[in-house]
């Protein structure tokens, strides 16, 4: 299948920015290969089949590299003493040694790539959704009318932490300006 | 395979947010893990020369639903993305504080000079 | 914070008025087409961040108060939880889409799928004002290099 290909190409291109985003000492350099990541997630998407996915992504990934270089530019690391705590390493080493084994030999039960549940289940929700989306909801892009109403409980719930996170942002940010003119007037 | 290969970017963000010591690189360990899980989501449900859920005048009612992709996954990765969004900035914002009152963002620093 | 070149300005001047755009109009069709009230609202926020990021933060607190931002983010999330309700109300369930069963319009058009446009509004414009106050609030530090070469952050005058 043409599709897996280009998508292996894009994974092993996204695991050679992830293992430098890991590994470089300059703070900027990782957060850049941060955001390459997330334009071969964008490729990724479109790929398979999923637009609205690849706009969410592109834009989102946009304004956290804004974030995260207002976060680290100017503020630099200088690296502590160097020593390598040995033991702990090769504890978490031998751990993720583990957890990859078991994983993919757990994905062996997962099926084809191509072949989803919806395919060999005609009692999926899916299947429901795709058939009577126009006529119940009058939408055409089924993807909305699974978030705004046939689950759109979920998406107050989202709407809902995105509120509560933004808000303690505010909050943590906030707290040394009250401080500060208080401290002014006395 | 490419199952694997999604699961070996979600270890590697895994080991990133274990082992280092720059509270940034945590954070940015954390980004990596969520792409992983979100690829791996949208992959589970696409479909051999699938087309996309989205209805057109020109496509019939029964070749749309013997072909499209599974919808459901796609719409509860929307969710995980603004959500995962939310979540780093406010990760962010904590970065931010703890640099401006400890000076640095080494985490065996910060231990150190905790108070 | 100060803005940037004549050239950047001179640029953004033009560009962030169709950012604006495009973001609202991936908003409106969300029904149509790809979209929906995430994407728009985050486009939406790309197009303030330009603005501050070019004009300084005064220029964009000068278009945007911060009171108005946090009027406009919980205006959005009232709006949502009303739709909600108000499909409780009538159509029996919550979140029933009480505008589709009493209202049809034509498929494929702008007016169609009853209350999912609505929604998509309501949902953008939380996004978009949220993420702006972020920004803004991150903006207000900033790094001052002393003689010495050691780094403090350093409060800016905040004017309210």
């Amino acid at each position: 299948m043409v599709v897996e290909i280009y998508l292996l190409i894009l994974l092993v291109f996204m695991i050679a920015g992830a293992l430098i985003a890991v590994e470089t000492k300059n703070l900027l350099s990782s957060v850049i290969s941060l955001g390459a990541i997330g334009f071969g997630m964008s490729i990724a998407f479109l790929f398979l089949r999923a637009p609205d996915l690849a706009i969410v992504q592109i834009a989102v990934e946009v304004v956290l590299l804004v974030f995260l270089i207002r976060a680290t530019i100017g503020r630099d690391v200088i690296p502590a003493h160097g020593h390598i705590n040995w033991a702990g390493l090769a504890v978490v080493l031998v751990l993720m040694a583990g957890l990859v084994f078991f994983g993919v030999r757990a994905f062996g039960s997962l099926g084809v790539f191509g072949e989803p549940v919806i395919a060999s289940i005609a009692e999926a929700p899916s299947n429901a959704y795709l058939a009577g989306g126009l006529e119940q909801t009058g939408s055409a892009n089924i993807v909305t009318s699974v978030l705004l109403d046939y689950r759109a409980y979920d998406t107050l719930g989202e709407a809902t932490v995105l509120f509560a996170s933004i808000l303690g942002a505010l909050a943590v940010l906030r707290g040394r300006s009250w401080a500060k003119k208080r401290g002014k007037e006395q | 395979m490419v199952y694997a290969l999604c699961f070996v970017l979600f270890v590697v963000g895994l080991y990133c947010a274990l082992t280092k010591k720059n509270v940034v690189k945590i954070v940015i360990g954390l980004v990596i893990m969520e792409y992983g899980v979100n690829l791996f989501l949208v992959l589970l449900g696409y479909r051999r020369e699938g087309i996309a859920p989205i209805l057109d005048e020109k496509i019939g009612p029964l070749e749309f639903l013997a072909r499209a992709v599974d919808p459901l996954p796609q719409a509860l990765v929307v969710t995980s993305i603004v959500i995962g969004l939310g979540v780093t900035t406010l990760a962010i914002a904590l970065c931010i504080r703890l640099y401006e009152k400890y000076g640095t963002f080494d985490i065996t620093e910060i231990r150190r000079l905790k108070g | 914070m100060k803005g940037m070149t004549v050239i950047v300005k001179t640029v953004t001047r033009w560009v962030k008025v169709f950012i604006f755009l495009f973001g609202a109009y991936i908003v409106i069709t969300g029904h149509l087409g790809p979209g929906g009230g995430f994407a728009g609202g985050v486009i939406i926020a790309c197009s303030y961040i330009l603005l501050t990021l070019a004009f300084g933060k005064e220029f964009a607190l000068q278009r945007l108060k911060v009171g108005a931002a946090h009027g406009l983010d919980s205006a959005g999330g009232l709006i949502f939880l009303l739709i909600a309700l108000f499909g409780l109300g009538f159509g029996g369930t919550f979140f029933a889409n009480f505008l589709q069963s009493r209202y049809p319009g034509l498929e494929f058009h702008l007016l169609s799928s009853g209350t999912i446009p609505l929604s998509n509004i309501a949902v953008g414009l939380k996004v978009a004002s949220s993420l702006f106050l972020v920004f803004i609030i991150f903006s207000v530090l900033r790094i001052v290099v002393a003689r010495d070469g050691s780094r403090s952050m350093v409060q800016e005058e905040e004017e309210e």
